[in-house]
């Protein structure tokens, strides 16, 4: 038994650093106040890169913890990783924001370690228990991170929508858990798929239902199509550097406790689900496509662009292939670079009067701020998945999945459907470099902006030259999930 | 040969130009001097390296030559470069256009300068980059690519309707690329290698084949252009500035013909022969349709852009007649439009320049005023029609050649278009250069710059003289020609047998 808590510890250790950095992160901030927001947002970074050191540091083999709870694998790497590096950027992003925007409480920072303490266990569920239990450690942190603002009306509109309809999906989650343990007995995900490989034949109607339910209840999480409507809303009310925390790695994490979910216990009943995920990709591509053409503020195309993203990563989840789950892994991994990458620009967005989100406040970026139009151009080319730039490649490999898989018109749907999201991404290339300048935004805009900007921005440009270890990587985390 | 990557140093060096003006500091005037001779010599430097690379060029074998290979992606995508008897004109004619759009926007470009040549430059890499890859995906990626920089360039420096007119061109070009990226990786998926040689001897079945080419088409014809899909050309190319239609013109458009070539043919030999007939088709209706709605245009840009629609009809005529005329026309005609057509947008751009119209009312009489203007037009224009001596006669014999050999028909019809292709030309030139001179504006016009002269006689030089010798430019692709219909005939009697067998 002791050399098992040792055991556990030793594979625990990056979610262990978080959690009890997190809860001395809070002492110090209620003991010091508000003033000490940025030493404890420090922190914070430093607490994510030494559990991103300790992850790394741990190999990718593959330990199961906690009695068969949590696991350890390369899968979950990845996604931490990714998670990591997306909660890492975020709180660096919103430092000089919540300074000036009268926002800096320390909780902000604490509340993103809990939740990304919460996506870690999400992606190392190994049970529907340890499923549902890190879904909730991380909503219930986001929907208080989504009201942050309490003195604003859309804030905490956002943040009262976010928490309605986010409960409303747990209780489909949890109700499709509650249905796929009573007509299976187990909540173990091992147990379920070594059900369906002995059984191999029908799953009952019930326990379909109990998926179908679990399926929502994720797509919620992902803000898949027909689960997306709150995606709009919070994106827009909630503060930018929220937002822009949103965009990143909560989605990073839900959809790969998605893969695992409908994968690591599913997979002999592949032919039940696929045509559930056919369709919610298909209708998350179309609706991002066709529904931000026409919206006016960023931050709203930016969450139709998620949703649309998300649709694409799906399709390599429609798939049910290892080839399929790699492509989904490089889309996350690419997608949540390209995101951080133009939400830091879009948090460079201030003219003298404040912070402007329109999309029309771009006008003639190129001539104002010619470097800034320059970094958004590509991540906007990127986003519509134009060549040679990391975008495409994402696109590119869950579409291969698709066609290996006989998914012929998922794919040909898809691409279509990316050549209407060009049409809106070129619209913001369009105003930035097209249009009469408007209002130029406040010149510095910071040293860690820059940095992340760069560092973004040259991932996205520069991918296409070494496209190898990435792809890689994903292999190796896909193929965990097959095991 | 040397150990040199002489086709990545041929393809990346206009990168290397742009890092130069990237770093470019200074004022306003200084920088955007530099930029533009920067531009120059990385043109002029690629174009010289291009020269190199034909002149070490073995003509008399098919192979690939100056073959590069690393590995990229995965197996079975790698970074394979390397050109045969096709492509290597393709990419010297890039390479040649280049300095001329550079000095052709010496003046006609003043404001962003350093992002005009920063665009122009990225554009080379891409199109020389979609004639130098033997892989399908490295292939798609420049032919993509090329989209970004050309949709800035339209947007940014275009006249008045660029907005539309950009949009149009970069939307109608990614749907039928997205059908093409779906085929590849169709390929992909059932070969396991997207490497171009390797393809070729795929032999897939019949039926997959059509969907495939189909998917082909969707792409190439856009960028040929072919009716139906011809509507964005016009509008780009009247909405881009000079320098842009040159490409346009004398680059982008090849890109289709290319893909046919590279792609279509050796790949799905029994689709290509399945569907010839709707290629026939479509390029007869092209090349007269196009041509009559070439004679009513008010707008000298339109006019030839309508032309080269028509023009370009040949091409895909020639090409799938799947001889070794009417090959080597397409190919031919191909080159020589790219002289041909981008001379002609840089003579439009000349008197634009000067009046801001392009309006063919607006003026007459040009010869009174502008004698060696009136010269050079009057190369181009013939050349346009196709006259014997200028190179776009040999490119219309051959392809017509190659036409009757299979439908006497299909070649009566594509023939009106050359008297169509006459009447329009020449009607054009008799109302832009001669009548008397009555407009008050057009007296006070000044005839070429030096600077326009240098832009000009390389053209009238090459236009002439490759019309004149076109075995400088035959001899080059004749073996890789041959080859191509030998492997044609080959799969294509593969398939034939592999098809009773199953019967």
């Amino acid at each position: 038994m002791q050399t098992l808590l040792f055991g556990d510890i030793a594979t625990l250790a990056s979610e262990m650093v978080i959690a009890l950095a997190a809860m001395a992160l809070l002492m110090i901030g209620v003991f010091r106040g508000d003033r000490s927001t940025r030493l404890v947002a420090w922190l914070s970074v430093l607490t994510l890169a030494a559990a991103l050191a300790l992850l790394l540091d741990g190999g990718d083999s593959t330990t199961i913890a906690l009695r068969g709870m949590f696991v350890a694998d390369p899968f979950a790497l990845f996604a931490k990783v990714v998670v990591l590096l997306g909660s890492a950027f975020a709180i660096v992003l919103s430092m000089a924001y919540i300074e000036r925007e009268g926002m800096a409480r320390f909780e902000y920072p604490v509340l993103i370690l809990f939740a990304t303490l919460g996506m870690m266990m999400m992606v190392s569920a190994n049970n529907l228990m340890a499923l549902y239990l890190g879904v909730e450690l991380q909503s219930l942190a986001l929907y208080v991170v989504a009201a942050l603002r309490r003195d604003s009306l859309r804030s905490t509109e956002a943040g009262l929508k976010y928490f309605v309809l986010g409960a409303l999906s747990s209780g489909m989650l949890l109700y499709g858990c509650s249905l796929i343990y009573g007509f299976t007995g187990t909540t173990s995900f091992e147990s379920l798929s070594a059900l369906f490989l002995d059984r191999g034949a029908q799953p009952s109607l019930g326990l379909l239902i109990g998926l179908v339910f679990l399926i929502s209840g994720l797509a919620f999480k992902v803000s898949a199509v027909p689960f997306h409507m709150w995606a709009p809303d919070v994106y827009e009310g909630a503060p930018t550097p929220v937002t822009a925390f949103f965009a990143v790695a909560p989605k990073v994490a839900a959809m790969a406790l998605f893969l695992r979910a409908v994968i690591a216990p599913f997979i002999e009943l592949v032919g039940q689900w696929q045509q559930i995920i056919v369709f919610i990709a298909i209708a998350s591509m179309l609706l991002g496509a066709f529904a931000a053409i026409h919206q006016t503020n960023i931050k709203r195309l930016m969450a139709y662009s998620s949703i649309g993203h998300m649709g694409y990563a799906l399709v390599g989840l429609a798939a049910g292939t290892p080839e399929g789950v790699r492509g989904v892994l490089v889309y996350l991994a690419i997608y949540a670079a390209m995101n951080v990458g133009a939400f830091a620009l879009i948090l460079t967005m201030r003219q003298k009067g404040g912070m402007v989100e329109g999309i029309s406040d771009l006008a003639g970026l190129s001539r104002t701020h010619p470097f800034r139009a320059g970094f958004f151009a590509i991540f906007m080319f990127s986003l519509a998945g134009i060549p040679p730039l990391a975008g495409f490649f994402a696109k590119f490999y869950v579409f291969i999945a698709a066609v290996n898989a006989g998914l012929y018109a998922l794919a040909v749907i898809g691409v279509l459907a990316s050549v209407v999201g060009a049409y809106y991404y070129l619209r913001i290339v369009k105003i930035m470099y097209f249009d009469a300048p408007t209002e130029p935004f406040v010149r510095p805009i910071g040293g860690e902006m820059t940095v992340i900007v760069g560092l973004t921005g040259a991932f996205t440009l520069l991918y296409v030259f070494y496209p190898a270890p990435l792809i890689a990587a994903a292999q190796t985390a896909a193929q965990a999930l097959f095991r | 040969m040397s150990g040199w990557p002489l086709l990545s140093l041929v393809t990346f060096l206009p990168l290397v130009g742009v890092v130069f003006i990237l770093l470019i500091k200074g004022d306003k005037e200084a920088a955007d001097r530099n930029a533009r001779y920067t531009a120059l010599w990385a043109t002029l430097f690629t174009f010289v390296i291009s020269i190199g690379l034909w002149a070490s060029f073995d003509s008399s074998t098919a192979e690939f030559q100056f073959v590069e290979r690393l590995p990229w992606i995965a197996d079975g995508v790698a970074y394979h470069l390397g050109i045969d008897g096709i492509s290597l004109l393709f990419v010297i004619l890039t390479t040649f256009l280049m300095p001329i759009c550079v000095v052709a926007s010496w003046e006609a470009i003043d404001t962003r300068v350093r992002e005009y040549m920063i665009a122009l430059l990225v554009m080379e890499t891409m199109m020389i980059g979609v004639f130098c890859a033997l892989d399908f995906v490295l292939f798609y990626l420049f032919f993509e690519g090329g989209l970004i920089p050309m949709f800035l360039i339209i947007g940014v420096w275009g006249g008045a309707q660029r907005i539309y007119s950009t949009f149009k061109f970069f939307l109608y070009t990614l749907v039928g690329s997205v059908l093409l990226l779906v085929a590849v990786i169709y390929l992909y998926v059932e070969t396991g290698t997207t490497d171009v040689p390797a393809l070729m001897k795929a032999g897939l079945p019949s039926e997959v084949q059509r969907w495939l080419w189909l998917a082909f088409l969707a792409s190439f014809a856009v960028k040929v252009p072919m009716w139906p899909v011809h509507t964005w050309l016009p509008d780009a190319h009247v909405e881009a500035p000079t320098a842009g239609s040159v490409i346009l013109a004398g680059v982008l458009l090849k890109m289709g013909g290319y893909g046919f070539l590279r792609f279509s043919i050796p790949m799905l030999p029994d689709a290509s022969v399945y569907f010839a007939p709707l290629i026939f088709s479509l390029s007869v209706v092209a090349i007269i349709y196009t041509s009559l709605v070439a004679l009513m245009q008010e707008d000298m840009k339109k006019l030839i852009a309508y032309a080269s629609v028509a023009h370009m009809g040949f091409v895909t005529l020639g090409t799938f007649t799947f001889t070794q005329q009417g090959i080597e026309g397409g190919l031919f005609q191909m080159l020589s439009h790219g002289l041909i057509s981008g001379a002609l947008f840089l003579s439009v751009g000349v008197v634009y320049d000067r009046l801001h119209t392009r309006e063919i009312s607006r003026y007459g009489g040009l010869v009174h005023r502008m004698p060696m203007y009136a010269f050079v037009f009057m190369v181009f224009t013939l050349a346009n029609a196709g006259l014997p001596g200028t190179s776009g006669f040999v490119g219309e014999f051959l392809s017509l050649v190659g036409v009757f050999q299979i439908s006497s028909w299909v070649a009566l019809l594509a023939t009106t278009g050359i008297i169509l292709g006459a009447a329009y030309s020449l009607w054009l030139y008799r109302r832009v250069v001669f009548g008397p001179l009555t407009k008050s504006d057009l007296k006070t016009m000044l005839d070429l710059s030096p600077r326009e002269i240098a832009i000009f006689a390389p053209l009238v030089a090459t236009i002439v003289f490759f019309g004149v010798y076109p075995d400088a430019l035959l001899g080059a692709m004749h073996a890789s020609v041959e080859n191509l219909i030998l492997q044609h005939q080959a799969a294509l009697a593969q398939v034939r047998t592999a098809a009773l067998l199953t019967y």
